[in-house]
C-alpha cells in the first residue's frame, strides 16, 4: 500500500514492456506477417506475449524482493489539466503483477495452442489469409488487458477496459460474414455487437462512478482516493460502488448484462478461453479487489456486491444445465464462476475471489481449449466423412438424421444442397469420444473435476474458501453458492457423459480424430496448473502464499483454514451431482436424436433452462423492443414529422420563405431596388423617345432650334 | 453722314432675310448663301460699329470674318459636291441620315 522510492526497485524499469513486447508483435505482424508462413506469424505473436509473461515474472520477482511493497514507474504525462493531474504510470504490486502473470501466462499458453487451431479453422472456413489478423487481434488485446492490470489510476484502468472491449468485439466478430456453423449470416457480427453494447451500458456505470470520484475526491490516483476514503461521506462512496459494480456486471458478466457472454461463443475458441473465460471477463473482479478500501467501507454495497454474484452463479449454473452447445455449457459455467468470484470479493473475501480467478483462469481455459479440440476434432471427423462420402453416395442416406430437436438457436437450420449442415459443437452429435481424443478425453476430465470441485484439484481450494468466506459472512450467499456448485458438478458431468461416453451419435464424432501436438501441449501445461493451482493457497498454517502475497496490496485478510463441514458438504454435493449425471446421462448413454432425458421429469423447467429462462426473450420484450419502437418514435414523429417537417420546413423555412418573399423580395426589392433601378431606366427610355423626336434629320428644323436658342438667350440678356 | 440707325436696320433686314432663307428653303446652295447674308449683314453691322466709333479693331474683326467665310464656303461647297455625287440632289430634307 505504500509507494517506495527508496527500495531497491529491480527490475521495474521493464513495466512499460508488459504493453510494448505485445504491441510490438502485432506491429511485426501487421508490416512482415504477409512475408511470414503461419508458423512465423503464430511464433512472433507467442514471442510477444512470451515476453510480457517473462517481463511479469521479473516484476513479481521484484515486488517479492520488495517484501511486496508497491512500485510505480511513471513513463509518460497523459492529462494535465485543471486539478486533474494524470500520468501513464505503471503500478507494480503484489495484485497487479499476480493478474499479470495470469494474463501473459494463459494467454502465451493459448497463443501457442491457437497456432494449432486456426491452422484448421483457417482451412474449415475457407479464408487462410485471416489467419494473420487473428494474432494481431490477439496481441492487442495482450497488451490492452496489460494496460488494465497494470494502471495506476481508474482512468488508465479505463483506457485498458475500453481497450479489451474492442478486442472482445473484434475477436468474437473474428468470422462476422458468418455464423457459427459457417453459413453465411450476420450472427456472429450481432453477437460481438451485442458484447459491444452491453459492454457499454456496464461503462456508463464505470464512467458515472469516475466522475463522482473525481468530483468527490478530486483524483483518479488510487493511492490518492484510498487515502481520503474516511472523509468523504457514506452516500457518496455507496453511489461509487453501485456504479462501479454496473461496470463489473456488464465486464464481467453479472446479472443484467451477462447476456453477451453466451452469444460471445461465436468467436473462435481460443479467443472464448483467452477472453471470454480466463482473463478480460476477471476484469470487474479484479477492478472490486483493487477499489478493495472502497467497497471495505461501505458494507451495503458489498452485500448487494455479494447477491448480485451469489444470484448469478446460481442462475448461469441452471442455465447451463439445458444447454447442448459445448461452449455454450462452458459459456454460462463461465458466468456462473464469474459469480463465485464476484460474490467472494463482494464479501471482502479478495484473497479467495483473487485465488478462484486464477484457478478459474487455469482450468476454464483448459476446458474450453480442450473445447476447441473436441470440435476441430469432429470438424476432421466430418471432414473425413465427406470425403468417404464422395466415393459411397449411397451409403450417406443412412445418417442423415439430426433433424429435430435442435437448440433454439439453431432453429433456422438449412439445409444446403442435398448436405445437411453439421454442427461440431453440439453435444447431441459427439459421444464416445473418450476413444477417438484420449489425450483430449483426460484433458477435459481434469479441467472438469477441477471445475466441479473435487478434491485435490485446483477448484477445490479456490471454491472451498469462497464458499467458507460466505459461511462466515452471509448465509444466503453461502446457500446460493453450494446449489450452484451442485448445479456445476451436475452440468459438467452431463458434458462429460454426453460427450466422451456411450456410443457416437454422428458418423463425425465416429471418425473424430485426435490434435496434435501443437494443441494438446499447452492444454497439459494448463492441465498441471489446474491440479497443482491449489498449492497457491491451501487453507492451511503457513501454505497461504496468495494470501499472503495479496496482503500487501488488499490489506490484511484472515486466513482460513480448511472447515471440513464446509468442504464436505461442497464435495459432497459435487459427487452426489456427478452420480446424478452418471444416472440420467452415464448409465443410459442417449441415443441420436433422443430427447434430453431430463426433458420430461422436469418439463416446464427444463424448457426452461434451455432457453435460458427466456432472458434473451424478455429483453428483447421489455427493452429492445419498446427501445427501437421509442427510436422509431424519435425518429419518425419527432425527428421527421415535428423537427423536419413542422419545426424545420413549417416555421424556420416557412417563415424565412415568407420573410424573404413577401418582406425582402416583393417590398425591398421589387418595389424598392428594383423599381428604382427600373424606374430609372424607363424614365431615359421615355426622356429619350421624346427627345429623338428633336433629332428629325431635317437641317432646317435644327437650324430653327438654334434659331430659337439665339432669341431666347439674347431675349434674356436684353430683357433682364 | 447716314446715321446708324439705317446701318442696323439694313444689317437686320438682311440677317433675317437670311435666317429666312436658311429655314426655308431646300436647296443646299441658296442655304448656303443665306448664310453668306446673314455673316455680311453681320459684317455690316461691325463695320458700321467700326466707324461710329472710329475704331478699326471692327473692320478687323470683318476681315477675319470675310477670310473664315471664303473657307467655310471652300468646305462647303465641297461638301455639297460629294453630297451632290452619291445622292444626285442638294435637297437638304434628303439628308436625313441622321434622323432620330
Amino acid at each position: 500500500m505504500h509507494l517506495s522510492e527508496s527500495v531497491n526497485t529491480g527490475f521495474l524499469f521493464l513495466a512499460p514492456w508488459l504493453v510494448f513486447a505485445p504491441v510490438v508483435g502485432l506491429l511485426f505482424n501487421i508490416i512482415f506477417g504477409g512475408r511470414l508462413s503461419e508458423k512465423g506469424i503464430g511464433i512472433a505473436a507467442s514471442l510477444a506475449s512470451g515476453a510480457a509473461f517473462i517481463v511479469s515474472v521479473l516484476l513479481a520477482y521484484s515486488v517479492s524482493a520488495a517484501h511486496g511493497e508497491a512500485m510505480r514507474w511513471r513513463l509518460a504525462e497523459w492529462i494535465h489539466v485543471g486539478t486533474l493531474n494524470l500520468d501513464w504510470t505503471f503500478r507494480v504490486d503484489s495484485l497487479s503483477t499476480t493478474m499479470m502473470l495470469v494474463v501473459s501466462g494463459v494467454g502465451t499458453l493459448i497463443h501457442i495452442y491457437a497456432i494449432g487451431y486456426m491452422h484448421e479453422d483457417v482451412r474449415f472456413k475457407n479464408d487462410v489469409g485471416r489467419f494473420r489478423r487473428f494474432f494481431v487481434f490477439l496481441n492487442l488485446f495482450i497488451a490492452a488487458m496489460m494496460i488494465l492490470v497494470s494502471a495506476d489510476n481508474y482512468l488508465m484502468l479505463f483506457v485498458g477496459w475500453e481497450g479489451v472491449g474492442l478486442c472482445s468485439f473484434l475477436l468474437i466478430g473474428f468470422w462476422y460474414e458468418m455464423d457459427t456453423l459457417a453459413r453465411p449470416s450476420w450472427a456472429n457480427s450481432d453477437a460481438a455487437k451485442k458484447a459491444f453494447v452491453a459492454n457499454r451500458v456496464g461503462d456508463f456505470g464505470f464512467l458515472i462512478a469516475g466522475f463522482i470520484m473525481f468530483f468527490a475526491f478530486g483524483s483518479f490516483q488510487f493511492d490518492a482516493v484510498f487515502a481520503k476514503v474516511h472523509e468523504v461521506s457514506h452516500g457518496v462512496i455507496i453511489a461509487i460502488t453501485l456504479f462501479m459494480l454496473v461496470g463489473v456486471a456488464g465486464k464481467s458478466a453479472q446479472i443484467p448484462l451477462y447476456v453477451w457472454l453466451p452469444d460471445a461463443m461465436a468467436g473462435p475458441t481460443p479467443v472464448s478461453a483467452l477472453i471470454h473465460a480466463a482473463t478480460m471477463v476477471t476484469a470487474g473482479v479484479y477492478l472490486i479487489t483493487r477499489s478493495a478500501p472502497l467497497y471495505s467501507s461501505v458494507h451495503d454495497a458489498q452485500n448487494i456486491v455479494a447477491m448480485v454474484g451469489a444470484i448469478t452463479a446460481l442462475f448461469a449454473a441452471t442455465i447451463a444445465v439445458g444447454q447442448y452447445d459445448i461452449k455454450k455449457v462452458l459459456a454460462y459455467s463461465t458466468i456462473s464462476q464469474l459469480g463465485f468470484m464476484v460474490a467472494a470479493v463482494g464479501m471482502g473475501a479478495y484473497v479467495a475471489g483473487m485465488f478462484h480467478l486464477v484457478t478459474h483462469a487455469f482450468f476454464k481455459a483448459l476446458l474450453f481449449l480442450s473445447a476447441g479440440s473436441v470440435i476441430l476434432g469432429l470438424e476432421r471427423g466430418h471432414h473425413h466423412v465427406e470425403h468417404a462420402h464422395a466415393h459411397h453416395e449411397a451409403k450417406s442416406k443412412k445418417f442423415g438424421k439430426k433433424k429435430e430437436e435442435r437448440h433454439a438457436s439453431h432453429d433456422s437450420h438449412t439445409s444446403i444442397g442435398h448436405e445437411e449442415v453439421f454442427d461440431p459443437g453440439d453435444m447431441r452429435n459427439m459421444g464416445g469420444l473418450r476413444k477417438t481424443m484420449p489425450v483430449t478425453f483426460w484433458l477435459y476430465m481434469i479441467g472438469t473435476l477441477a471445475l466441479a470441485g473435487i478434491f485435490p484439484f485446483a477448484g477445490f481450494w479456490s471454491k472451498d474458501e469462497i464458499l467458507l468466506d460466505a459461511s462466515l459472512h452471509n448465509q444466503t450467499v453461502y446457500w446460493l453458492l453450494t446449489i450452484a456448485a451442485f448445479f456445476t458438478a451436475f452440468y459438467m458431468g452431463r458434458q462429460i457423459w454426453m460427450v466422451f461416453f456411450g456410443e457416437s451419435r454422428h458418423e463425425a464424432a465416429a471418425h473424430a480424430e485426435e490434435s496434435p501436438k501443437i494443441i494438446t501441449v499447452p492444454l497439459i501445461v494448463l492441465a498441471v496448473l489446474s491440479v497443482i493451482g491449489g498449492a497457491l493457497n491451501l487453507p492451511f498454517e503457513g501454505f497461504h502464499n496468495l494470501g499472503h502475497w495479496l496482503e500487501h496490496t488488499v490489506g490484511e485478510v484472515e486466513a482460513l483454514g480448511l472447515d471440513l463441514g464446509v468442504a464436505g458438504i461442497s464435495t459432497g454435493l459435487a459427487l452426489l451431482a456427478i452420480l446424478f449425471s452418471w444416472l440420467i446421462y452415464g448409465r443410459n448413454p442417449l441415443k441420436a436424436n433422443q430427447p434430453d432425458p431430463l426433458k420430461r421429469p422436469l418439463g416446464f423447467l427444463f424448457t426452461g433452462m434451455e432457453n435460458k429462462w427466456f432472458v434473451d426473450e424478455i429483453y428483447q420484450a421489455i427493452i429492445i423492443t419498446p427501445f427501437a419502437k421509442l427510436s422509431q418514435f424519435l425518429a419518425d414523429v419527432i425527428d421527421w414529422r415535428f423537427l423536419h417537417d413542422w419545426f424545420h420546413e413549417t416555421v424556420i423555412a416557412g417563415t424565412y420563405n415568407w420573410v424573404s418573399n413577401i418582406g425582402l423580395n416583393e417590398y425591398a426589392d421589387q418595389k424598392g431596388i428594383d423599381a428604382l433601378a427600373n424606374g430609372l431606366g424607363v424614365w431615359t427610355q421615355s426622356l429619350s423617345a421624346t427627345m429623338r423626336k428633336v433629332q428629325n434629320g431635317f437641317v432646317r428644323s435644327y437650324a430653327l432650334s438654334v434659331l430659337l436658342g439665339v432669341v431666347l438667350i439674347v431675349g434674356y440678356l436684353i430683357l433682364k | 453722314m447716314i446715321p446708324i440707325n439705317y446701318y442696323i436696320i439694313l444689317s437686320a433686314i438682311l440677317f433675317t432675310i437670311g435666317v429666312t432663307g436658311v429655314l426655308v428653303r431646300r436647296n443646299a446652295l441658296i442655304i448656303f448663301m443665306s448664310i453668306e447674308l446673314m455673316l455680311n449683314a453681320a459684317n455690316l453691322a461691325i463695320v458700321a460699329f467700326s466707324s461710329v466709333l472710329q475704331s478699326f479693331s471692327g473692320q478687323i474683326f470683318v476681315f477675319f470674318v470675310i477670310a473664315v467665310a471664303a473657307a467655310e464656303v471652300a468646305v462647303g461647297l465641297a461638301l455639297i459636291v460629294e453630297i451632290f455625287k452619291s445622292k444626285r440632289s442638294i435637297d437638304v430634307d434628303q439628308m436625313s441620315g441622321l434622323k432620330g
